[in-house]
């Protein structure tokens, strides 16, 4: 219901203005439409934990893109909803808007008002300056999809860098698997989240960036002040349940990648400051890339990768002393075939995890990509130990039109 | 500046090159000068065109004869003393649309490149050291797609030639890059408007790997010409791949502000 009101808000917000403008220059716009459908399969490998959850699961997935722009693309209104049906899980049948936004640019400044995604980082394993979106959790569990965030964003371009500002008027709360769905934490109750903040979910969160290309360095810091993305459980001994739990924060994030040759080297750091906690974390490592191997068009990257949480084993983060290693292949080929194998070992609960990761084109339309999600636990006060009989393969098949 | 030094030092190579071969001198000096000349009259004619937007079609073909076609749209920017700025945006295969590339190029220190994953909102810096890779799986390398500057390369001058009716100066290139997939180029410069016809492309072994032809060359704004079609041809794997060249358009007024990281983000 919160979804359909802010977006109905945020609707009658834009809608006036931009239609408005579009009828201006109604002679000129440019409308394009795209976008794919997926049906995607898991097989879970071992039997589950819970006796609610399936074996195996299908479901059905579409991300429709509709665009109009006008005044040669210097003003663009995008929408993009997605939605999701599941065999199985109630909670992941779910829709979102991820973007519907006005975006207006100038010569050296642009702004961005509406629903949208925003990204920062640049390590492959952990996300962890990443802060302007919630993380749609039962759409995957890769931490890759993002719910659409309200926000009014100017972005000033200098000769020392681009500048980007947010204003951020709701909170999103994160999603999580029902009890019908696998991987799943169990006796988790989203509907009755908690917050810090009397503003509860309409807290105004603020966020600045700075990022600048120097030579073979990218660079940015950013601050961030408002609404913790990443939720604590807290556990209600009345209800038996988890509820999630969203506090205050102030985070100062810095993102630094140097392409030296054929060597990538990356490096994010975080500071998060709290009522409860004040903390750095680190994730860093570097991407080494062979290119044309053995002759042929395939490259291969071979990637490193190190987290680090200053709270240790009581940190509310899944990547508090872990490494991981990966290779990258890339064929370079008319299909576009490519494999990523990735193994990650946690150095203090001893858990580990081992993902594939393998696509290729089947002519101009359809893609197909296999994951493969293996998960080790045997420490009760590792998060992972929650999923450790989930190990699965997904296969997901994508029409995009 | 840079550009003016690193001309001038190039001379001095090929100064300390004269020395070397004393007796050669004579020869030596003035094929190298003359392949020099050659390449910088065609790059100076070729000077001042500013800006273009044109639509790039690819189509591949292996050596059964199946094809695949790639689309994209490109903006490129004329730098005074530096190379061009590009920006691309893929429209097909499907799964890739909206997938955009930005790339500052130099006459002799590193490209800078980043790449827009729209699925991800996200902009990623990407090593400009992969010269001889493949550009999606095409016959084209990284390098072929760049723009030609005169730093890039050393020359001779070998002999005239006709090609297609059109007489035609032949001259090697040999890059200076220690990433380029090339031990030499070998390429056909028409006398009369110093327009590339044909090159030869010499592997890492020195044996020939590919040849492009260049045709249907138009003039624009009265100077400018374009080859509309080019085709790659590669000897040792049988596969090919033809670019056509469509709707090119120049002077549209563009400038830096539509060619940086905001730009790239919000390319359709």
């Amino acid at each position: 219901m919160k979804i359909v009101n802010i977006t109905i808000n945020t609707l009658a917000k834009i809608l006036p203005v931009s239609l408005l403008l579009a009828a201006s220059y109604a002679h000129s716009v440019e409308f394009e439409a795209k976008g794919n459908v997926e049906l995607q399969a898991r097989v879970f490998v071992e039997d589950p934990l819970f006796p609610t959850q399936p074996d195996n699961n299908l479901s059905l997935a579409t991300v429709p893109e509709f665009y109009w722009s006008w005044n040669d693309g210097d003003d663009l209104i995008e929408f993009v909803p997605s939605a999701r049906i599941d065999q199985n899980d109630d909670e992941r049948t779910h829709n979102d808007i991820r973007e519907l936004a006005w975006i207006h640019a100038s010569d050296n400044w642009e702004t961005r008002i509406g629903i949208r995604r925003v990204f920062w980082g640049v390590t492959e394993f952990q996300h962890l300056v990443d802060i302007i979106n919630q993380t749609d959790a039962v759409d995957d569990i890769d931490d890759e999809d993002k719910l659409g965030q309200p926000m009014i964003n100017l972005s000033l371009v200098n000769d020392w860098g681009i500048v980007d500002f947010f204003v951020m008027p709701y909170f999103r709360e994160r999603t999580f698997a029902g009890i019908e769905g696998r991987p799943m934490i169990p006796n988790i109750n989203p509907d009755n989240a908690l917050y810090e903040s009397s503003d509860e979910d309409k807290h105004k969160d603020y966020a600045v960036r700075w990022s600048h290309s120097i030579d073979d360095y990218e660079v940015a810091v950013s601050l961030f002040k408002g609404t913790s993305r990443a939720p604590v459980l807290t556990f209600s001994p009345a209800t038996l349940e988890l509820s999630p739990f969203y506090f205050q924060i102030e985070q100062v994030g810095v993102e630094l990648q140097a392409n030296i040759e054929d060597l990538v080297w990356k490096l994010e750091l975080i500071n998060q400051d709290s009522a409860f906690d004040n903390f750095s974390a680190i994730q860093t490592g570097f991407e080494y890339s062979f290119y044309g191997v053995y002759d042929s068009n395939a490259d291969l990257g071979l990637i490193m990768e190190y987290s680090w949480d200053e709270r240790g084993e009581q940190a509310s983060s899944n990547f508090q002393n872990d490494i991981f290693v990966g290779a990258r292949l890339a064929m370079n080929d008319v299909d576009s075939s490519e494999l990523l194998m990735g193994f990650g070992y946690d150095l203090d609960f001893g858990s580990n995890t081992f993902v594939v990761e393998a696509s290729r084109r089947y002519g101009d339309n359809l893609k197909l990509s296999l994951d493969v999600r293996f998960f080790e636990s045997d420490d009760v006060n590792d998060f992972l130990y929650f999923v450790r009989r989930d190990d699965h393969f997904q296969l997901t098949a994508q029409y995009y039109f | 500046m840079k550009y003016l030094k690193l001309t001038t030092l190039l001379f001095l190579l090929v100064g300390t090159n004269l020395q070397v071969n004393a007796e050669n001198t004579e020869a030596a000096n003035s094929a190298e000068d003359k392949g020099l000349q050659i390449s910088k009259t065609s790059k100076e004619k070729n000077l001042g065109w500013q800006d273009t937007e044109s639509e790039m079609e690819m189509i591949l073909k292996n050596r059964h004869g199946e094809t695949s076609n790639r689309q994209m749209r490109i903006k490129s920017l004329e730098q005074e003393n530096d190379g061009d700025k590009s920006l691309t945006i893929f429209d097909s295969p499907r799964d890739v649309a909206g997938t955009a590339f930005l790339s500052f190029s130099h006459p002799t220190a590193d490209d800078e490149q980043w790449l827009y994953l729209p699925q991800l909102k996200r902009v990623k810096r990407i090593s400009s050291s992969n010269k001889s890779g493949s550009f999606m799986g095409s016959e084209f390398s990284f390098e072929d797609l760049t723009s030609f500057e005169v730093e890039k390369f050393t020359y001779k001058y070998i002999k005239d030639e006709t090609v297609d009716g059109l007489d035609a100066f032949v001259v090697e290139q040999y890059p200076v890059d220690k990433y380029s997939g090339y031990t030499k180029r070998v390429v056909w410069i028409d006398k009369a408007e110093y327009r590339s016809l044909k090159i030869d492309f010499y592997d890492r072994k020195n044996t020939l790997l590919k040849t492009l032809t260049f045709k249907d060359y138009k003039q624009y704004i009265e100077k400018y010409w374009r080859a509309h079609t080019l085709e790659m041809i590669n000897h040792q794997n049988g596969k090919s791949t033809v670019i056509n060249w469509k709707n090119y358009k120049f002077q549209q007024g563009l400038d830096d502000s539509d060619f940086n990281k905001n730009a790239l983000k919000r390319a359709r």
